[in-house]
């Protein structure tokens, strides 16, 4: 059965292009600045939206995303306002998943949160600090509820692993493009699209670049050898330098319209 | 009785594990395949163990506190004399083992974690003495309560970034570390301070530190001819307690006593008794028990140890908590600064805060078990470094 995430790959590659996905903390900038930034990114035509659960101990997160999380959390954010709004994400038509640590997930009950995930109309959950090796009860509870196990994988990551790691995957294979943490980048390394090439070698799924991309001329380039571009850290940069939160959410609509000019001139 | 207490993934039971990202997979390979190579070199452990005898000041002796233990009931009271090794604490047996292991995994630079600012001291003192480049992550508030170890970790060359996230304390300072880590991990090694973090930290570092535990077990032996009835170690995240317990796990007459940091009373909910008042979940790539709220956000731990003052703790405990083989008690502020004082008026040994802990357990269980019984407790630390914070909560002008 297919999740509307895997629909949207059908998608963009019957369209010959790369799918743009964007990422926004719940309860970021606020819980109604959040829900209205959903709306915006579907607007302005992102193709998947993510969802981040923020945490208290984002050890993957650069400053920019550790800060929206710490507002979020002052926020009261908790483990319903992350599936509210995963339903907002569905419900405007653009694939919605979730992405958080571990811990959130084993706290709510591993079943459960899938079967949340599932009711809320999301396609899978992305899971950067969930090992193969300690996936036992999530992937039975992503295959009962027939969502997408989405797994990261880094440069660093050897062939032998990635093999292993991509057999597990469903929906996309998210590779990290530096080995670093998350935020905006000058520069997305080379070490991405080698990255790339190598995971293709082990999978047909669909394989999506994250860590650093911020402009439509980043996003064009790695669109030529990606099918999907993630762009998370530039869009809460600028919903945290703006001086209001519509003129956060104009800036974020503009942004996305340019990506998604970009994903699209790429090949 | 035999404990099988690690699997090859490094599971205790249902903890344990890895939950880290895929970046820093290979590295943690890499360690593992240094440290079981290790193991078994004979090579490595002669100069291992050549350091331990010229340079940390090993075997540590023990202290029979016969004064003190008038206080606990009569029983008999064994002091492991951890305090007593170069840097003041049983920390440099971790880092002159992964400081050898960083040698000979080729790598040049170091990064650490550290709360109370032992095992900063304990990582610069062996980065010096390997010439390794070393950086210590150490929480803001921290700073500013062990400012001595600050300056001492500055003398010895090392580089201390003080961490501003969170709640600026030793949690927040393992985040700092692991992101330091995930951008650079191919030049750098990362040296865990306890027997937490995602495998192999915790059956590594256990490693490390079992020669407490073992020392302590036969010079127990030859001084009073039987095994101690109860050991008794602090708990922060557990390094210096498995170090002392693991040599005795087999004897299972002997009571594994591990005390943990009760901050203002573990029903106030400012404590970091993370075994007695917290739940099964993951942080810092394991599972193990940990402080956190209904929605699986850490909760900030509370302590006058600035070293206990941890929301997580060791697998390894946690599973031998289950199993009921070790039995873990809170200790509060108060109770802890009481056996501090004590310990300086009747025997003259100024204990760290964090080992102050087990001396207040040890006023206790040696009341349970009477004028016949013989406890081993862990002085894991000296207390110089707690000198300030010992003259505010005793009121004496600096």
């Amino acid at each position: 059965m297919s999740t509307p995430l895997d629909l949207v790959f059908e998608k963009t590659r019957a369209e010959n292009r790369a799918a743009l996905i964007a990422y926004i903390p719940a309860g970021f900038p606020s819980q109604s600045g959040c829900a209205k930034a959903i709306l915006t990114l579907a607007d302005a035509g992102v193709d998947a939206i993510e969802i981040g659960y923020p945490y208290s101990d984002p050890v993957m997160d650069g400053p920019t995303i550790q800060e929206a999380a710490e507002i979020s959390l002052k926020g009261g954010t908790g483990s319903a306002d992350v599936f509210a709004a995963l339903k907002t994400a569905s419900s405007t038509g653009v694939a919605a998943v979730v992405m958080t640590y571990w811990n959130p997930i084993e706290k709510y009950g591993v079943d459960a949160f899938a079967k949340s995930i599932s009711d809320n109309g999301g396609s899978g959950v992305i899971t950067p600090d969930l090992t193969i090796e300690e996936s036992g009860r999530w992937l039975e509870a992503t295959s009962k509820y027939a969502i997408n196990p989405i797994y990261v994988v880094a440069p660093s990551t050897g062939d032998a692993r990635l093999a292993q790691v991509t057999s597990k995957t469903g929906g996309f294979v998210y590779a990290a493009s530096v080995m670093g943490v998350t935020g905006a980048r000058t520069n997305v390394s080379v070490d991405a699209s080698e990255l790339v090439s190598r995971v293709k070698k082990t999978t047909q799924l669909p394989v999506s670049v994250g860590l650093g991309v911020s402009t439509r001329e980043q996003a064009k380039q790695v669109a030529a050898y990606a099918d999907g571009v993630i762009v998370g850290s530039a869009f809460i940069k600028l919903l945290l330098s703006a001086k209001s939160e519509q003129e956060g959410l104009d800036a974020i609509g503009a942004l996305a319209k340019e990506l998604a000019l970009g994903v699209r001139e790429g090949r | 009785m035999t404990i099988e207490t690690s699997d090859v993934l490094g599971h205790f039971g249902q903890y344990g594990g890895r939950f880290v990202p895929e970046a820093l997979i290979g590295a943690l390979d890499e360690l593992e395949a240094a440290h079981n190579a290790a193991k078994v070199d004979p090579e490595f452990q002669a100069e291992l163990a050549e350091l331990h005898r010229t340079y940390t000041g090993r075997p540590s002796i023990i202290t029979e506190v016969k004064r003190f233990a008038e206080h606990a009931g009569g029983a008999r009271i064994l002091l492991k004399r951890e305090d007593l090794n170069h840097t003041g604490s049983h920390k440099i047996n971790n880092v002159l083992g992964q400081a050898l292991l960083t040698v000979k995994m080729g790598k040049k630079r170091i990064i650490a974690e550290t709360g109370a600012g032992q095992h900063g001291v304990a990582a610069a003192t062996a980065a010096a003495l390997m010439g390794l480049e070393c950086v210590v992550y150490m929480g803001e508030e921290d700073t500013r309560r062990q400012s001595l170890n600050v300056a001492r970790m500055k003398l010895l060359g090392a580089e201390v970034i003080p961490v501003t996230s969170g709640s600026r304390t030793l949690k927040d300072a393992i985040n700092e570390a692991m992101r330091d880590w995930v951008t650079n991990v191919a030049t750098t090694h990362y040296m865990l301070g306890t027997v937490a973090g995602p495998h192999p930290f915790p059956t590594m570092v256990r490693d490390f530190h079992k020669i407490i535990g073992e020392e302590a077990r036969e010079q127990v032996l030859a001084l009073t001819g039987k095994l101690p009835d109860a050991v008794l170690a602090c708990i922060g995240g557990g390094s210096n307690a498995i170090g002392i317990f693991h040599a005795f796990i087999p004897d299972t007459a002997v009571r594994l006593i591990g005390l943990e940091a009760g901050g203002d009373g573990v029903e106030t909910g400012r404590h970091a008794a993370t075994i007695t008042g917290g739940s099964a979940g993951v942080l810092h790539g394991t599972r193990s028990y940990v402080l956190q709220d209904e929605n699986g956000q850490t909760v900030e731990s509370h302590s006058i140890s600035a070293g206990l003052d941890y929301p997580g703790v060791g697998p390894e405990h946690a599973y031998l908590h289950d199993i009921g083989r070790a039995e873990y008690r809170a200790v509060n502020d108060d109770a802890a600064m009481e056996a501090f004082a004590l310990l300086c008026r009747t025997e003259g040994i100024i204990p760290a805060i964090e080992s102050a802990h087990a001396l207040a357990g040890a006023l206790i269980v040696g009341k349970e078990l009477g004028p016949q019984a013989t406890l081993l407790v862990n002085l894991s630390g000296r207390g110089d470094k707690d000198v300030q914070t010992a003259a505010e909560y005793f009121g004496i002008p600096l």
